[in-house]
Parts: structure tokens; sequence; C-alpha cells
């Protein structure tokens, strides 16, 4: 049995939408950051599927560019979280409606 | 044989990790699965001959991501366990499900509707083989990503550094204490009030 890039691509597409029901239903935004972490995974996994499958390293080259995104996107969502719970005692997506300006 | 063992084992740990990420209570817990969930994807990464990519998914995010949420999480004192008997926002979990089963059924339709049969499944979906460099399975994978990473997207590579400054930059004004000048300074010469 071979593993071909459509067996990546279905896993792809179920890590994708259990990221995204995560992200819809919970309310802790750290929670949430995770689920968004959960999505872009599905998409690195798509992207070195098809860089296998179609003999071309450009796919990988996207996933480098995908991971420093998630870094940069990560600090600026987790020192939101932060300077939100300095004013507030608890955390849920509905206090982040203070950064309304 | 042995490919196709290796994948499932893989795809059991990033579906397991996932699942347990979206329903722990406890944020702590959730991140931990999200940690086997990102070694998960390594593994399929190292099936796939991606090492590079393997090495750097486990220390960017296993080792730094998910520790910088896991400190989050500690220094705030977050890691009480969320109640989840409650929904405080009515058919919000029927919904957000609904919407998930249909991005699934949109995805695994965009794949098996779109001529993909046979062996050629990528090609019939995305068009051309090795549209700008080809893999060449006799170099090593880190030369391959660093010839196509520091000529052809040498710009692109230029602006992540851009926006990690940036992102390093707003972190910094954003966590700052804006009330800074009441703290207490602790400096020779300087009243200690």
């Amino acid at each position: 049995m071979e593993v071909t890039e459509t067996w990546y691509l279905i896993l792809s597409a179920l890590l994708f939408s259990i990221g995204l029901v995560g992200l819809l239903i919970r309310r802790n935004p750290l929670v949430m950051f995770m689920c968004v972490e959960l999505m872009l995974n599905a998409v690195n996994i798509t992207f070195v599927a098809f860089s296998t499958a179609l003999d071309d390293i450009a796919g990988q080259t996207a996933v480098f560019f995908v991971l420093v995104v998630a870094a940069a996107e990560v600090v600026v969502g987790l020192s939101i979280v932060v300077a939100v719970l300095r004013r507030r005692p608890s955390l849920t997506a509905d206090d982040l409606t203070s950064l309304r300006g | 044989m042995v490919d196709a063992i290796v994948f499932v084992v893989a795809a059991a740990i990033v579906l397991g990790g996932a699942v347990g990420v979206v329903i722990n209570a406890n944020p702590v817990r959730a991140a931990l699965s999200l940690v086997a969930t990102l070694f998960g994807v390594a593994l399929l990464f190292i099936l796939q001959e991606a090492h590079f990519l393997a090495l750097v998914q486990i220390v960017v995010y296993a080792g730094a991501i998910v520790v910088l949420f896991l400190f989050v999480i500690m220094l705030l004192g977050v890691d009480q366990a969320e109640d989840l008997a409650v929904e405080p926002l009515a058919g919000q979990r029927i919904a957000g499900v609904a919407i998930g089963g249909l991005m699934l059924v949109l995805l695994l339709g965009g794949l098996f509707l779109s001529g993909r049969g046979g062996s050629d499944g990528a090609v019939a979906l995305t068009g051309q083989h090795s549209a700008t460099a080809a893999l060449d399975p006799e170099r090593p994978d880190v030369d391959q990503l660093a010839d196509d990473l520091f000529t052809r997207n040498v710009l692109a590579f230029e602006a992540t550094a851009l926006l990690l400054t940036i992102a390093t930059v707003g972190a910094v004004v954003l966590v700052r204490n804006r009330g800074a000048e009441d703290l207490v300074v602790d400096e020779p010469g300087q009243a200690v009030g």
C-alpha cells in the first residue's frame, strides 16, 4: 500500500476542519490561538505533500514562511492577551471587545 | 507498507492531539495536546523527506511557540479549567460544528471532484510539475531550500525579517506598563518611596 498525496490532503482537510471547529466553539483566546496553529499546520501538511508530489521545492519554502508568520502572530496575539488581562480578571473572547477604539 | 504504517500512526497522533486541543477544558492540557499534534506533523514531514522542515517544526513550534503559550498561561494564572458544561451563547457549538463539517465537505469535495484520479492527482489539482524549482532527490533538502530561499524568494525573506522586527516591537509596546513613571525606581541618589 503506497502513501499518495491524497492521504495527506484528506488528513490536512480533517485537521483544518477540527481547528476551525475549535476556533468557533472555544471562548478562551489562548485556546483559539492554538486552534489557529492547528489550521496553519494543516496548510503546512498540504504544502509539503504538494511539494513532494509535484517535485517542487517551492512548497517547502512556503512552509518556512508560514512558520515565520505563525511565530509573529503568536507573539502579537499573546501580548494582546497579556495587555487585556492586566485590566480584567477573567479572559474570554468577549473581553476583547475592549480592543475597540 | 512501512510508509503506510508510519502515516497511520502519525495521522492518529495528529488528529488525536487536535481533538484534544478542542475538547480539553484546561488550557495547559490543550497546549500539551498541541505538542502531540506538532510532533505528528513533524513525523509526516520526515515521511516526505522534508527533514529540515521537520527539525524546524519541532524547534520552532514545539520548542518556542508552545513554550510561549505555556509561559503566558502560567504567568497570568489562567490555567484554571474553563467550565465547558455551560454554553454562554445558545447554539454556538452546534453552529460551530456545522460550519466545520461544511468546511470539511467543501475541502474533500474540492479534492475529489477536481479531476483527481490515478497517481497524478496533485497535477490534476494544481496544474504543473516543478513550476519553479525542481526537487532533486540526490541533493540534501537543506541545500535546495536554501537555494530557493536566497535566490528566488530573497525579497520575501527580507520581508519576514522586517515582519519579525515589527512583531517584537509591537509586543513590547503592547505589554509595556503605561504607568511606568509611577513605579518605584531604585536608583542611586533617588529617594525610594
